[in-house]
């Protein structure tokens, strides 16, 4: 029989044993009768001969080999017997446990759907990101890394033996088909990228081939999600027409709900090859296409790493002007979620010490419980039950509560992953991916079981294993000094884990504080920034583009409520900037070794818009025009970096002709004279600006940008306005005014990204926030933990002393006394444990100061307000059992005795 | 009598076992008999041991065991030898065979010394 079915038929075998031994008596008994021994004598010498035959039949059991299960069951339901005696001593621990599973349970959900899981695609494995690669560095921020011209895309999608490769580049238009016009989000892909991702789409097809080249008839693919806003989710929309900046496309197909190129949810597809732009056939011009390749079956990275060395090579020797030292690379396609990473495992590590708080009371709980138990083990001990049997049995005992309280906690985890991402900050990258799934439950699982043991362990280690006699012979009432010690330990440990918890907690707020109280550089309040797009007919010149601006300008200076009004194309603590480099004299160092500024591109106004002091010189006006002398106005980082003490009005400012906004791929770099000095914006957001890597700031105006630049540069801007009537109310008027305004094609334009200035301030402290909310409830959460934690450990310890006190008042202590030395003890392990958190708090903080932005150092003054507060609340738990322990009666506590 | 007696080295009983239920198919209470009677009483089985060890060797698969009747009519547990007990008990036996030679090489030298 296989160990399973001696299991299974566990009934039979016992009946089989009874029956075999009983055969064996009997016979040795009928043998001995027939010596001559009366049936009595005869049977009392079998036994004799035989052995307990109980203890045969356990040694049989044994040899079986499925002891340890069955005495899992039994220890099972044991286990379950002992804790339905005591529901209310059950109730608390499963919902500590249930508590902290459940919030470890969350952050572990949301780490596993945002860093950990793949991407939603077939074999995403086999998935590789390509990009072009020079041997020189040419960009102070990519490095020697470029986007993919097309026509070298097409080379590589020819000749590549090892992968299948799709491009795509973002593009975006105004839809108008149906109802208001609408700003929509776009890609340009080449046919085959949805069956390079391995995604079909959910009704209708992808593009053809043949439609992937320029004059072929318009057709696109649009979302689910549009779908559903334009049709209403009616199948009948594949093959009605889409109008997209004025041109008619027909819809050919319909993605699956979700569907995301890595991070990126758009609403429409247009084929890549039908752009007629000429940077398209240009292999020197990169418009900003991104490349996808699939592995081919069986191949690797590195072979097809040499693969595309070789089209390299080839490609260099067919077009050395273009492609001479260049060559293309490719890197394992994983998943885009910016930089999310240590905000979740600094909060995993938070709810981590939570949850060990939670242990360690359980724990606590649990050895008051097996002192109380001792005679018990005692007497299973005297019976014959080994200590690893014991042991076993609290373990069993501790891990049925831990597993009992995760599976509470994941229920509790399952009803709190939407609500917590919701509550995210911002929007949480790959929030879609987020869920339980079989390697969040095999963590809850884990996790309990750990649990379980851990807070187990202490208790099963105390299993009784000599002097039993004394224990049996000592009754319940002595407490062993190993058992003060392992209690003071756990409040020690407690109260530690508190501390860190408070202090991170407080670090954080005063943190806050001292950021919202930062000057964010501009006057914030009363001011609306909204992207707008212009009407295509009107993009394609860039005469009609600057008249169309100035249009939008004059047109929303006429609503009311609106005092002045700017375009800019890189707003401050909007998502979104252009790092260039610049040099203070012609001879610009290497890409490199360039320091690198924020330029804004904007509108003369744009100061009074925003309420930027100046402190030098002059800001833009209508004569700063293309053709005149190139102007800039600096901020006070810039000069101090590029001019140091001297005065920057009047000197110039050289921008490398790779970056300069001010040309169109000229010659050499472009001087551009300083007119003006203003007071420095926090571009990157109130916390993260001082550490920000580029904070130098410089402005140029929006109309010395020349005409090749100037569609790509319309695309960008945004328009600023300056309210005098709260800037929400403004938002409607505005958007009638402007519709249309420019003149082209009625009605088709449309603003989108709106914010008040006042939301993106209080956006840039949203993660602090954040992150100071959820301490500030984790540290609260440790502190009741570690006050329930002090008071059942006091009151524990105090019960066990009653007999003490009532000598001691006896002999003449008054109340007074016992209660200063029942505070005494707990103060002792308050102050021990204090200190060891104050240790722990310093360490953690560092981590806070390394991965949070603009986070103050753990000061002395955050531990003089957080320590208190916890000594405090320590104190008012132990009073409690203390005031108790005073109330004694000598009489009964002695009688007691 | 109870200076004749010499205790079972640890883990010759299965041999012992093996051997005697290498002869037919027999029940638990006859192997006792068997042991006590082929070693004039030297070996002293405890009878404790004996069913934990018959136990063990049909759970490792070198006995098996059907219920029959005896000859007085009783149902009993008869044990015989499976196949791979017979190969078992050939590589004990003559393991055995090579140990006790040796020990006995062993002794008998240390006697030819103090001579």
């Amino acid at each position: 029989m296989i160990w399973f079915e001696r299991l299974w038929h566990r009934r039979k075998l016992e009946e089989e044993l009874e029956k075999e031994l009983r055969f064996h008596l009997d016979q040795n008994a009928a043998d001995l009768m027939a010596r001559g021994h009366n049936a009595e004598e005869a049977r009392r010498r079998a036994r004799l001969a035989l052995g307990g035959s109980e203890q045969v039949k356990e040694l049989c059991r044994d040899a079986r080999g499925t002891r340890w299960l069955e005495d899992l069951w039994q220890d099972f339901r044991y286990a379950f017997r002992t804790l339905r005696q005591k529901p209310g001593f059950a109730a608390v621990v499963l919902l500590t446990l249930a508590l902290g599973t459940g919030a470890t349970t969350v952050m572990f959900s949301v780490i596993n759907g945002v860093l950990l899981k793949p991407l939603p695609y077939p074999e995403p494995e086999r998935l590789l990101t390509l990009n072009e690669q020079t041997e020189k560095i040419t960009s102070p921020i990519w490095g020697n890394l470029w986007a993919f011209a097309y026509p070298n895309f097409l080379d590589c999608q020819r000749e590549s033996r090892s992968l299948h490769l799709a491009a795509y580049r973002y593009t975006g238009g105004t839809a108008s088909e149906r109802g208001e016009a609408v700003h929509v989000e776009g890609f340009q892909i080449s046919s085959n990228l949805f069956s390079v991702l391995g995604i079909p789409l959910s009704r209708g097809r992808a593009f053809l081939p043949e439609e992937d080249r320029r004059g072929a008839a318009p057709v696109i693919i649009v979302s689910y999600s549009l779908w559903q806003r334009l049709f209403a989710g009616n199948p009948g929309a594949v093959g009605k027409p889409l109008v997209m900046d004025g041109k008619s496309f027909t819809i050919v197909g319909i993605t699956p709900a979700g569907f995301r190129v890595n991070r990126d949810e758009v609403d429409v597809f247009t084929p890549l090859g039908q752009d007629a732009s000429a940077s398209m056939g240009n292999r020197d011009r990169h418009p900003g296409i991104e490349v996808l390749a699939r592995l081919r079956a069986g191949l690797t990275l590195a072979q097809a790493q040499t693969d595309l060395a070789a089209i390299g090579r080839h490609l260099a020797e067919q077009y050395p002007e273009s492609n001479a030292g260049r060559t293309f690379i490719a890197h394992p396609l994983r998943p885009d979620v910016g930089d999310v990473g240590p905000t979740l495992w600094l909060l995993l590590g938070a709810v981590g010490l939570v949850m060990l708080i939670a242990c360690v009371n359980v724990a606590s709980l649990l050895v008051a419980r097996a002192v109380s138990r001792e005679r018990e083990l005692a007497m299973r001990a005297a019976l014959g039950a080994s200590r690893s049997r014991l042991v076993r049995q609290c373990l069993t005992e501790s891990a049925v509560l831990g597993l009992s309280g995760g599976l509470l906690g994941v229920w509790l985890a399952a009803m709190g992953i939407r609500p917590f991402v919701a509550f995210w900050p911002g929007s949480l990258p790959r929030a879609e991916e987020v869920g339980l799934d079989w390697h969040v439950l095999l963590f809850a699982v884990a996790v309990s079981l750990a649990s379980g043991i851990l807070f187990g362990l202490a208790p099963a280690l105390r299993a009784p294993a000599r002097e039993l006699e004394q224990t049996l012979r000592a009754g319940a009432r002595t407490v062993a000094g190993s058992s003060r010690r392992l209690h003071a330990g756990f409040v020690i440990s407690e109260i530690a884990l508190a501390v860190v918890l408070l202090v991170a907690a407080g670090m954080l707020g005063r943190t806050l504080l001292r950021l919202s109280a930062l000057d964010p550089g501009f006057d914030y309040r009363n001011v609306l920034v909204t992207r707008m797009a212009l009407s295509s007919d009107v993009l394609a010149n860039p005469a009609k583009i600057r008249a169309a601006w100035q249009d939008v300008l004059d047109h929303a200076r006429r609503v009311p409520g609106v005092e002045s009004v700017a375009t800019v194309d890189t707003v401050p603590m909007r998502t979104g900037n252009n790092q260039l480099g610049y040099w203070n004299t012609p001879a610009v160092p290497p890409v490199n070794e360039q320091p690198l500024a924020l330029a804004n591109s904007v509108s003369p106004d744009y100061l009074k818009v925003m309420g930027i002091p100046l402190l030098e010189g002059r800001f833009f006006n209508d004569h700063d025009r293309l053709g005149g002398e190139l102007v800039v106005v600096i901020d006070d980082v810039l000069a101090e970096r590029a001019f140091g003490r001297q005065d920057p009005v009047g000197k110039h400012l050289w921008l490398p002709d790779n970056g300069s906004p001010f040309s169109s791929g000229g010659k050499g770099p472009d001087a551009a004279r300083v007119v003006g000095v203003v007071r420095h914006v926090r571009q990157w957001g109130l916390a993260s600006d001082d550490q920000a890597k580029v904070r130098a700031q410089f402005y140029y105006p929006f109309a010395q940008v020349p005409d090749p630049l100037m569609r790509r540069w319309s695309e960008l801007m945004s328009i600023a306005v300056r309210t005098s009537i709260p800037p929400s109310n403004v938002l409607e008027p505005l958007r009638r005014e402007l519709r249309g305004a420019t003149g082209g094609v009625s009605g088709d334009q449309s603003l989108y990204e709106v914010y008040t200035m006042q939301q993106l301030v209080s956006d840039s402290l949203a993660r602090q926030r954040f992150l100071m909310l959820l301490f500030g409830i984790f540290a609260g959460l440790a502190m009741l933990l570690a006050c329930v934690g002090i008071y059942g450990v006091l009151a524990y310890l105090t019960g066990q002393r009653v007999p003490e006190f009532g000598v001691r008042m006896a002999l003449g202590a008054s109340a007074g006394d016992v209660m200063r030395l029942v505070l005494r003890q707990s103060l002792g392990m308050i102050f021990v444990g204090v200190g060891l958190g104050v240790v722990g708090a310093l360490a953690a903080g560092r981590l806070l100061v390394h991965l949070v932005d603009g986070m103050l150092p753990a000061g002395p003054a955050t531990f003089a307000i957080m320590i208190p507060v916890l000594v405090a609340a320590a104190l008012f738990a132990s009073f409690l059992p203390a005031r108790r322990a005073s109330r004694v009666d000598p009489m009964t506590a002695l009688r007691q005795e | 009598m109870r200076a004749a007696k010499s205790n079972l080295p640890q883990g010759t009983l299965d041999l012992l076992i093996l051997k005697v239920v290498a002869l037919g198919p027999v029940h638990g209470y006859a192997i006792a008999q068997r042991l006590l009677q082929v070693s004039r009483d030297v070996v002293q089985v405890p009878q404790g041991s004996l069913y934990p060890a018959l136990h063990r060797l049909e759970n490792r698969g070198l006995l098996a065991a059907d219920w029959n009747e005896t000859e007085t009519g009783r149902e009993a547990k008869f044990y015989r030898l499976t196949r791979k007990g017979r190969a078992e008990l050939g590589t004990e036996a003559a393991s055995w065979q090579r140990l006790t030679e040796a020990v006995g090489l062993i002794l008998g030298m240390a006697e030819g010394g103090t001579k």
